[in-house]
């Protein structure tokens, strides 16, 4: 990636470059005045086909419902239900039922995963410096696998036979773990996430921390600042933004959670049930019910918890982010 | 992380354990034999999965079961890729050849797309430009997931579910790759350029194709990475607007066989041979353009 040297304007953050227009678009009032919109033309397309149809579509689809008349012959009457959709799905204790398990569930296994991210992350940046490369590459391969796939490797380490966990414990006469009882299964598959993820956050961790300055590093050691204080007192709060951006991807993922528990399912007997996450729960009312009504409300629900929690979070956290 | 120019922080990226760090170099001792031993845990824990299913499809049936998960038994991958190719009228075969087919197309024209509205959102100062990308960062926090359902509802409306179309079409709309796009416009293609470009009386669009886009190659191999892997992995979506298995991509193929119960166990050796199969791909691109990876997540993108 080689560029010009004219190039170079003096180092400014790139928001703050783009906010800078362009001045020959501005300066002649022309056709030309049309090109930029025919460049986001194809986009915008999409973006109305794809992204705010669905959703204006679902939403309208949420405030109906359908009736059928008498003892359910005749062709049923679709009619406006208002919110009603919505305060059933409120009042359902299978739509609580996964909110919970997916709260619980974030609630546990972000904090695992972010600190352990980060403490690699540091400890890849300070103590260790043989063999970064390879580490690197290790860590951050789960992330090009893909969850459905992974559900399925997991899936054998969790099966009572196939399982070389299992199998170690049985050799040494040991109780073999279950991973796929009626409590332990979400664990099991919080490691399945947390094995995907660790990896991809630590590499934007330490991507993070190898953007920093030498300098800072040298001005604390002159102030007497010990490894474990540099880390803590000077790295720490320069990585910050990119840790709420990882908490925050992480508890969209939590809430949305879905492929895991799908791809499970038949492993588990009776433990992941049709409302096991709430998206499970959309999907069976919405697909395989074809109730577009109440499957819509609880989509739309679901979106508006999922804006609710990372907007919330990132009120929570505002002016840290820098960006 | 934003205050340094792209061009140095890919460099920075791409040089690894190059570099000299005054920082951490420091005889071996207590302290990084601790340090060694936690990283070298966690890459057990990250490699185990994927050495258990290399070792895993090179058995047979009943290998996988009873010999022990982590050592070879009777070395079976022959027949196993026989088996996975050909079962079922080649239709892992027709799978793959679809996953190639919405990742390798879905990706290129989603590529071109965010590349056009990303070099406009960082070049031009037109109106609507802020409202533009304000939508943009919206919808990168919004998760494919959440749409899903609404897609499904729209395209099942428009008659398009169950074609390549239901597919191939949403999958062109990425918001994290204009997001990104903007970006390396903004670091990569210098306005001065631009400029005396205008001044010797060049089209906007020849300016594009002939000054900008070379100058965008890097940015475009991530971008085009990215919406790659995204829809390889994607799952949702084609569960729920696919039900032709002629038209499923290799993942939700390899999960109805995983859901099958009656297919289910003597399907053992080919969902374990398909999914590593399946995986190949991605290891592969992911060795070979690291740095095209690293140039990506510096700037937080979207997990799958």
């Amino acid at each position: 990636m080689e560029t010009p040297a004219v190039v170079e304007s003096p180092p400014a953050s790139s928001a703050r470059r783009a906010k800078q227009p362009a001045r020959l678009a501005r300066r002649r009032f022309q056709p030309r005045m049309l090109i930029p919109y025919l460049f986001v033309l194809p986009f915008l397309v999409l973006f109305i086909a794809f992204f705010v149809a669905p959703l204006v579509y679902a939403f309208q689809q949420s405030l109906y419902k359908t009736e059928r008349s008498g003892l359910g012959f005749g062709p049923p009457k679709i009619i406006w239900a208002g919110a009603e959709n919505y305060l059933a799905v409120l009042k359902d204790p299978q739509f609580w039922d996964g909110f919970w398990r997916v709260l619980l569930f974030g609630a546990v296994q972000i904090p695992v995963m972010m600190l352990v991210a980060l403490l690699m992350a540091l400890l890849m940046d300070s103590a260790v410096i043989r063999f970064r490369r390879f580490f690197r590459l290790a860590f951050f391969v789960p992330y090009a696998v893909p969850i459905v796939i992974a559900a399925i490797m997991w899936g054998f380490f969790y099966s009572p036979t196939a399982s070389p966990i299992v199998q170690t414990f049985i050799a040494l006469h040991l109780p073999a773990p279950v991973f796929l009882g009626p409590t332990a299964t979400l664990w099991s598959i919080a490691n399945i996430s947390t094995w995907e993820f660790t990896g991809y956050n630590m590499i934007i961790f330490y991507s993070a921390l190898q953007s920093i300055p030498q300098e800072i590093y040298e001005s604390g050691r002159l102030d007497g600042l010990s490894e474990t204080g540099i880390a803590l007192r000077l790295k720490l709060p320069l990585i910050v933004p990119a840790l709420i951006l990882g908490v925050l991807f992480s508890i969209v993922g939590s809430l949305q959670l879905f492929n895991e528990p799908i791809i499970l399912k038949n492993l588990t007997g009776s433990a992941i049930t049709t409302h096991y996450t709430p998206n499970i729960f959309a999907y069976n009312v919405a697909v395989v019910n074809t109730d577009f009504n109440y499957g819509g409300a609880i989509a739309v629900i679901l979106g508006v918890v999922t804006f609710v929690f990372s907007f919330g979070f990132l009120r929570l956290t505002r002016g840290r982010l820098g960006v | 992380m934003a205050s340094l120019p792209l061009t140095e922080r890919m460099r920075r990226a791409s040089s690894s354990a190059g570099a000299p760090r005054p920082i951490g170099v420091r005889p071996f001792g207590v302290k990084s034999a601790f340090g060694y031993v936690a990283l070298i845990a966690l890459t057990i824990y990250c490699l185990t999965p994927l050495y258990w299913l290399a070792i895993a499809a090179t058995k047979g049936n009943t290998d996988l079961f009873s010999s022990f998960g982590l050592w070879f038994a009777h070395f079976n991958l022959w027949q196993n890729l026989a088996d996975t190719f050909t079962y079922d009228g080649g239709a892992y075969t027709h799978w793959l050849f679809n996953s190639v087919i919405y990742a390798g197309v879905g990706g290129f024209f989603s590529m071109v797309i965010s590349l056009l509205s990303g070099y406009a959102l960082a070049k031009f100062a037109f109106r609507g430009r802020n409202l533009i990308f304000g939508l943009v960062l919206g919808a990168v926090l919004v998760p494919q997931t959440t749409l899903a359902l609404p897609l499904y509802m729209v395209i099942s409306k428009i008659n398009l579910a169950n074609t390549y179309w239901a597919v191939l079409l949403p999958s062109l709309l990425s918001p994290i790759g204009v997001f990104l796009a903007r970006i390396f416009a903004t670091d990569a293609v210098p306005n001065d350029l631009l400029d005396a470009a205008r001044v010797d009386g060049a089209g906007e669009f020849r300016i594009f194709t002939r000054i900008a886009t070379p100058l965008l190659v890097p940015g475009m191999v991530t971008i085009f990475l990215f919406q790659f892997v995204a829809i390889w992995n994607s799952f949702f979506l084609p569960l729920i607007v696919l039900s032709d298995p002629n038209l499923f991509p290799v993942n939700l193929g390899l999960a109805t066989w995983n859901f099958d119960p009656a297919a289910h166990e003597l399907l053992y050796n080919q969902i374990v041979t398909g999914s590593f199969i399946a995986v190949l791909p991605l290891i592969v691109m992911f060795l070979f353009l690291q740095r095209y990876w690293r140039a990506g997540l510096a700037f937080g993108s979207v997990t799958g």
